[in-house]
């Protein structure tokens, strides 16, 4: 049974990875969302090549014989990675929640060629989520308010998050020249060279394409 | 003084304690909707007023303006929050609501915690190819695969996944895969022993 957690490769981003790979990068990715303030690019490839991977696995542990103790630690193995899994899709729903409609608006601001933010179920979720909560909030509130407060002015409403969170994190690859801080009339501007292995405690705003790059992860 | 009661339905939220749900106040709601018609027929005459040459009145416009405004959001600010608890009770308790706190709630609410149970069924269903993922289990990191309960109530027979029946009699204890029984801990039902 072990040869499936070690041979049997996914391909993602038509690289070949063997399942112990697209688990760390799982975990990666489920660690920068976690400790993000914002919601990163959806990793549905991971998500679905781990989803596989369990499935074979039981699988497997149908065919083994009753008894054996490396079925145990194969259950608990499974076990961890599901709770990966959920973990992570459990943290964007609640970022999705929290920030539907900025996160719509991302989402339709980004150009054809970058990666989505969103996996389609997850957009889907999102645009469902939205029109209920205004659809309640119409049907208890807004209708029954004068004519000129029915509206709900997505300007002031929006909540967004909060980008100037400080975060933990290490330094995957060397990178050079981040802009921290804008010059202002007082201060100079503030420029970090960041070497790898590296572990600092920043503000989010001017890492976050670094993060999704992956130069950084956050700890 | 305006926007009194849209305060006093913020103060409720804040004093209900976590894990329950206060009752839907629609009289309070009545109320602040009863105010902001009041305030805006008052400001349409004043304005009327205003535009005909009486200036002076432009600054109580404005004062009654912001009443409005406050008592929208202060209400808007309520049904919002009573939304989340509302989404809380889903992960907790799963897609039945105790008798209890749907007593709370007003009908629409009902309807949309229906609403967003079917959203999170689809959406949960819909990860990956075969058949979903369940993202209300697995709520905390595993420790052990199986761990030691032991009943809170009769709850009566509970077949595992390899086919034996167990019968749950209250105060009757139990070894257990966790992924097995962890709804049935959060529900109440069993109750997880620390030694």
């Amino acid at each position: 049974m072990s040869s499936d957690t070690d041979e049997m490769g996914g391909d993602t981003e038509e690289e070949v990875m063997t399942a112990a790979e697209v688990l760390e990068k799982l975990e990666e990715a489920w660690l920068n969302e976690k400790f993000s303030p914002d919601l990163l690019e959806t990793k549905t490839d991971l998500v679905e090549c781990m989803l596989e991977q369990i499935t074979a696995m039981e699988e497997n542990i149908q065919r083994a014989k009753k008894g054996d103790f490396k079925i145990s630690i194969h259950r608990m193995e499974i076990d961890r990675i599901r709770y990966v899994l959920s973990s992570y899709l459990r943290i964007r729903l609640k970022k999705i929640e929290d920030f539907t409609a900025y996160i719509l608006h991302q989402e339709s601001q980004r150009k054809e060629e970058d990666s989505p933010l969103l996996s389609p179920e997850e957009y889907k979720f999102a645009k469902e989520y939205q029109t209920s909560v205004e659809g309640h909030f119409n049907s208890l509130a807004l209708r029954h308010m004068p004519a000129n407060s029915q509206t709900l002015d997505h300007k002031l409403t929006v909540i967004q998050p909060n980008l100037d969170n400080y975060i933990f994190l290490r330094v995957n690859e060397d990178t050079q020249g981040i802009l921290i801080e804008e010059e202002t009339l007082d201060t100079g501007e503030e420029i970090v060279d960041l070497e790898k292995g590296d572990q600092h405690i920043m503000r989010y705003r001017p890492l976050a394409p670094h993060v999704a790059s992956s130069a950084v992860s956050l700890i | 003084m305006f926007a009194e009661k849209a305060l006093e339905l913020i103060r409720e939220l804040k004093r209900c304690v976590d894990g329950t749900m206060s009752p839907y106040n629609e009289d309070a709601v009545r109320q602040v909707l009863d105010e902001m018609k009041a305030l805006f027929e008052h400001n349409q005459r004043d304005v009327s007023a205003a535009v005909a040459g009486e200036s002076e009145l432009y600054s109580s416009v404005h004062l009654r303006h912001a009443g409005l405004e406050r008592n929208k959001r202060c209400l808007l600010a309520y049904l919002y929050n009573r939304l989340e608890n509302i989404k809380k009770m889903r992960w907790e308790f799963g897609s039945v609501l105790p008798a209890d706190i749907k007593y709370n709630l007003c009908e629409q609410e009902v309807q949309w915690f229906n609403k967003y149970n079917k959203m999170l069924a689809n959406y949960m269903r819909s990860i990956g190819d075969a058949g979903g993922l369940d993202l209300t289990q697995d709520m905390k990191p595993p420790k052990t695969l199986y761990v030691e309960v032991r009943c809170l109530v009769d709850h009566g027979e509970f077949e595992t996944q390899d086919g034996n029946i167990l019968v749950l009699k209250k105060n009757s204890q139990h070894f257990l895969l966790r992924s097995e029984c962890e709804h049935l801990i959060r529900q109440g039902i069993l109750e997880h022993c620390v030694h």
